[in-house]
């Protein structure tokens, strides 16, 4: 797998995202700086976490018009996986890679913990190191993380499988009081139509590492890999 | 006709002999620009003037110090040629005005300190104080303070791993944002403040200047009156984004080689940043007003002086390297300025448009900041309270409930849970531990960092209540198995004018000093904060430190959750049954008296040293015992393993509530297999170590002497206060 | 010249922020407040080189100023 991870002005969970990649790819992925127009040739694209243009207009609205998304946004239509954590999942909602937008929380405070999450799609390159159904371990960090979609984009979403994860509770109930910012449906990660594209608010670079409580993020980097070797 | 009448100095803070030292120094009537530089340089907050006769009584010294108090921040190695760069700071009058922003640029002030040395800022800690919970101001200062603290913190991207948060009525008027911040460096790649090199350009670099917070920093130093609200001058607003920047900027430049010497723009902005750089090398200073970036339009020289406009840096180059620092600032999309140079006059001259509208002598003015020794009288020890005479008809286990869900012990998840704790992957130790752990990226090293204060025991006694914070910070970090290396100090504190204030400062620093020197723990960085006071109601005494320590390996850490049943607890250090000042006196009881208990710093030394060894063989679960005693630790340790325990009061114990909520200090708890636990008691004994087996772990109750309640209601207790708390306000 | 852009919610999108704000007046004991909705006022400048159409704003509004997904705009060029 060759892998880049692109850098905003803002970005935060840049290293973050490197390190967790490193961890099941044995390598560090390239580091793409925003203004760049070209990319590396990869085959897998991650977009980041944190506050890229300071989350100011709205989360990830700039950051989607940088001349290095018109480039993300090309790979992706020829298939290239592409992965938006957190602020990266804002980046392709705005920039019309994934369908709804991330809005403030529905309790309007910003909320870093760890939460559960049951897999509903396991069969994408992303997701087919867990199991349909299980409940992993992922943590948040996010003030603008509710998912809205209009009801007929919800439906479609729903009838093609698009929902990769939402939250749910430590035994896999998905539930409203599981639901840490109100996203419709308890969304927590969505694929565009072609699944190679996923966004999702918690961060599974954040658990890589057994120094820091736990390894449920890793296997959706081993399931790239794999896929991708 | 003279431009500065007496009413303008006044305004701007000078006594009458500032101001005749301030005539004999310039030779003439200043003008108002200089009159400005003046009154911030010789403020409270930049001079240090009542305070400093006694700092300088504080050990600053051991062989792992690189950098002691003096410059932004202290330095202190960790081997393998790195450095640890850590300082707390106040911004507590700017957070009372205007809590979200006052934080906010609280944490951002307290990261420029760290990362202008040379350091990528790892964590954050903040020590929160607010008044009384039913004070109609408190749940809208605690809210947005900590958004603020949250906005800005979680932008930047480094995480904010631990602190504390206390209320109590002397804060209703005052409350308390105290932010520290710890970055990791390349020990042999340190950069300071000083100014060397005549003709060397002075540069600027970050945001434009604007209007914000003129005399923010003479606020800082004056007693609030109800009216300041009204009088306030414009509040400084923080840009997180742009902080962000400037920090990656920085450590890029920091990496061409072309830095002779840098300093943030903090409290008092350009004013005093370029005067400490030239008076630390020795050297003079020319600058060209109009060069500066500005935000708005007619700003005056006067103004641009003394903005503290947020994020921006001052810079001496080597000659000729402004190509290259330019071109790291455009990349960044940050403002790039050269805005003067250095000058063997050993003045400093402002320009605006080739006019000079200022000249001042910068070492006369630097040496001649005013030093007060100002009357203090000592606060008189108070009598002690004899734990027999304590009536009490509250049940043990009502007693525990109470200070399970009392305000100063509920969890803070609903404050840590807004900080994003976790981001740069590093965060070992999560927040709600006795000290948080991150991790020296790349390594298998730990850093442990926590922030202390007991305000309660140094206003009953200072010089016993300065040891007992010390101490308490050197317990917080041993319980994780590292090894205490230095300490901040914020030191927060009423009016210095009258003498028992100013006796509850000598007091506080002196035994600060004491502890600090017992335990081979130096202070390298801090920050005074007086003044705290409205209409003469002052705050506790709150001498706030944060500290640092190393563990080799974070795989032998420990925390203080339970891990399994059937382990024995056992105490180490003694129980008498220290009620004086404590925690069930004031809650339980309604008694907020008596002497604190004492802290005998031999014993502290042996203790830690017995417990450090212990975890790095084996120990996995430690807590220290500090406020409401044992019975509290053991619910803490409880609560956070989920597993409950069963405590026997000893037989010959007289009053078992003081032998359960009894703050005795120098006292860890930890938990051993049974079968090895009379094993571990003689080798403590061996070793100088006070130990007693207490009980044992398991259940799902918190037992104390035959009387339970379950770890799942005490949680209940513990973690909804807050929330239920907050929401109440909505 | 100056353009003003309201940027608002669209009907239907859960607004909390508005939401709190509609409490905090009913706490504050101003009654009879109904649904409160939070937007955006934005107002740019338009120097000698911009194209002064609203069509020209309405399009910076399409491509950055609102998300068309949940917001509204509407757009007011003044002297």
């Amino acid at each position: 797998m060759k892998a880049a991870v692109i850098v905003f002005p803002g970005s935060n969970c840049d290293r973050d995202m490197m390190v967790g990649i490193e961890h099941s790819l044995g390598r560090k992925p390239e580091m793409v700086w925003h203004k760049e127009t070209e990319l590396p040739d990869v085959d897998f694209i991650a977009v980041p976490g944190g506050f890229s243009y300071g989350d100011y207009l709205r989360c990830g609205a700039m950051s989607a018009h940088s001349p290095i998304m018109r480039e993300v946004v090309k790979k992706a239509n020829a298939g290239v996986r592409v992965l938006g954590v957190c602020n990266g999942f804002q980046i392709l909602t705005e920039a019309g890679l994934l369908p709804g937008v991330l809005m403030r929380n529905a309790k309007l405070k910003f909320i870093c913990k760890d939460v559960h999450l049951k897999v509903e799609n396991a069969s994408t390159d992303f997701t087919s190191k867990y199991s349909a159904g299980q409940a992993i371990r992922i943590p948040v960090a996010h003030h603008d993380g509710n998912y809205f979609a209009a009801d007929d984009v919800l439906k479609s979403i729903e009838d093609n499988n698009q929902v990769a994860f939402r939250y749910c509770d430590e035994a896999g109930n998905v539930s409203e009081e599981a639901n840490i910012n109100g996203s419709r449906n308890n969304i927590a990660g969505i694929l565009n139509e072609n699944k190679n594209v996923l966004g999702m608010m918690p961060h599974p670079e954040r658990l890589c590492d057994a120094q820091l409580g736990g390894t449920d993020g890793k296997p959706l980097f081993d399931a790239l890999v794999e896929a991708l070797s | 006709m003279s431009e500065i009448t007496p009413e303008i100095v006044a305004e701007h803070g000078l006594s009458e002999d500032e101001w005749k030292l301030c005539l004999e120094i310039m030779g003439r009537e200043p003008n108002l620009n200089e009159l400005g530089i003046f009154s911030v340089m010789w403020s409270e907050h930049c001079s240090y003037k009542s305070s400093k006769k006694w700092l300088k009584t504080l050990p600053t010294e051991a062989p792992w110090v690189i950098c002691g108090p003096g410059e932004n921040a202290g330095v202190i190695d960790i081997e393998d040629n790195q450095a640890i760069i850590f300082k707390m700071e106040s911004h507590n009058h700017p957070s009372y005005i205007e809590p979200y922003q006052g934080a906010a640029t609280g944490v951002g002030g307290i990261l420029r300190d760290v990362f202008t040395m040379g350091a990528r800022p790892i964590c954050n800690l903040n020590a929160l104080r607010f008044g009384d919970v039913d004070h109609e101001k408190t749940r809208h200062l605690v809210s947005g303070v900590v958004s603020g603290i949250s906005g800005y913190g979680n932008c930047v991207g480094v995480p904010t791993v631990a602190g504390e948060c206390e209320f109590h009525s002397s804060y209703n008027g005052n409350n308390l944002v105290n932010a520290m911040a710890v970055g990791l460096a390349d020990a042999d790649n340190i950069f300071y403040s000083a100014a060397a090199g005549v003709g060397n350009p002075v540069v600027y670099f970050g945001s434009k200047t604007g209007r914000d917070g003129i005399h923010g920093a003479t606020m800082a130093s004056a007693e609030f009156t109800e009216d300041s609200e009204e009088k306030r001058p414009t509040v400084q607003v923080g840009d997180p984004f742009t902080e962000k920047l400037v920090i990656e900027a920085t450590l890029e430049l920091m990496q061409t080689g072309s830095i002779v010497a840098i300093q943030d723009m903090g409290a008092a902005g350009l004013t005093s940043s370029s005067f400490e750089m030239a008076s630390k090398g020795g050297v003079g200073v020319e600058l060209e007003l109009d060069q500066v970036p500005m935000r708005e339009e007619g700003m005056t020289p006067y103004e641009l002086m003394l903005s503290e406009s947020q994020e921006r840096m001052l810079v001496i180059l080597k000659p000729g390297m402004e190509a290259e620092a330019k071109a790291i600032m455009d990349k960044w999309d940050l403002e790039f300025a050269v805005i003067g140079k250095l000058t063997d006059t050993g003045n400093m001259v402002l320009k605006w448009h080739g006019e000079v509208v200022g000249d001042l002598p910068i070492d006369p003015l630097a040496l001649a900041s005013p030093e007060y020794d100002r009357p203090w009288v000592k606060t008189e020890r108070p009598a002690e309270i004899d734990a027999a005479s304590v009536e009490s008809n509250v049940g043990r286990i009502d007693a525990l409930k109470t200070l399970t869900a009392h305000p100063n012990f509920a969890s803070k998840r609903w404050i840590w849970e807004q900080y994003d704790h976790m981001v740069m992957g590093d965060t070992v130790g999560r927040p709600g531990g006795d000290s948080a752990i991150v991790r020296v990226h790349e390594t298998n090293k730990g850093i442990a960092v926590t922030s202390d204060c007991s305000p309660r025991y140094c206003y009953q006694d200072p010089h016993e209540g300065g040891k007992q914070i010390v101490a308490e910070t050197y317990r917080n970090i041993t319980a994780v198995g590292a090894t205490p290396l230095a300490v901040t100090d914020n030191l927060n504190f009423g009016n210095p004018e009258r003498p028992e204030i100013m006796g509850q400062i000598v007091g506080c620093i002196e035994g600060i000093g004491e502890a600090c020197r017992a335990l081979d723990y130096p202070i390298v960085s801090g920050n005074v904060s007086l003044y705290n006071e409205t209409n003469g109601q002052g705050i506790l005494p709150t001498p706030t430190l944060g500290a640092v320590g190393l563990i080799k390996d974070i795989d032998k850490a420990a925390s203080v959750a339970f891990k399994k049943d059937g382990q024995a607890i056992i105490v180490l250090g003694e129980t008498k049954g220290w009620l004086g000042a404590s925690r069930y006196l004031e809650i339980i009881c309604g008694r907020e008296e008596g002497a604190p208990p004492l802290v005998d710093l031999e014993a502290e030394l042996k203790t830690g040293n017995f417990v450090r060894a212990e975890i790095l063989c084996g120990v996995d679960t430690c807590h220290d015992i500090s406020d409401g005693g044992i019975a509290v630790a053991v619910a803490e340790m409880a609560m956070a393993g989920n597993i409950g325990c069963s405590i026997d009061i000893p037989a010959n114990v007289e009053q078992a509530y003081a032998w359960l909520f009894g703050e005795d200090q120098g006292r860890y708890i930890v938990t051993v297999d049974a079968d090895k636990a009379d094993a571990f008691v003689v080798k403590a004994g061996e070793a100088g170590v006070t130990a007693n087996i207490i009980g044992q772990t398991g259940g799902s109750d918190v037992v104390l002497g035959g009387e339970g309640i379950g770890v799942a209601e005490l949680k209940d207790l513990h973690e909804n206060w807050m929330p239920d708390y907050m929401a109440a306000g909505e | 010249m100056k353009a003003k852009v309201h940027v608002t919610l669209k009907n239907g999108v859960l607004d909390p922020q508005g939401k709190a704000v509609e409490h905090a007046l009913g706490t504050l004991g101003f009654d009879g407040v109904g649904e409160v909705r939070i937007g955006k006022y934005i107002e740019l400048e338009l120097t000698d080189a911009a194209e002064k159409t609203k069509e020209n704003i309405e399009n910076m509004c399409k491509q950055l100023l609102a998300n068309t997904v949940i917001e509204n705009f509407d757009v007011e060029i003044v002297e």
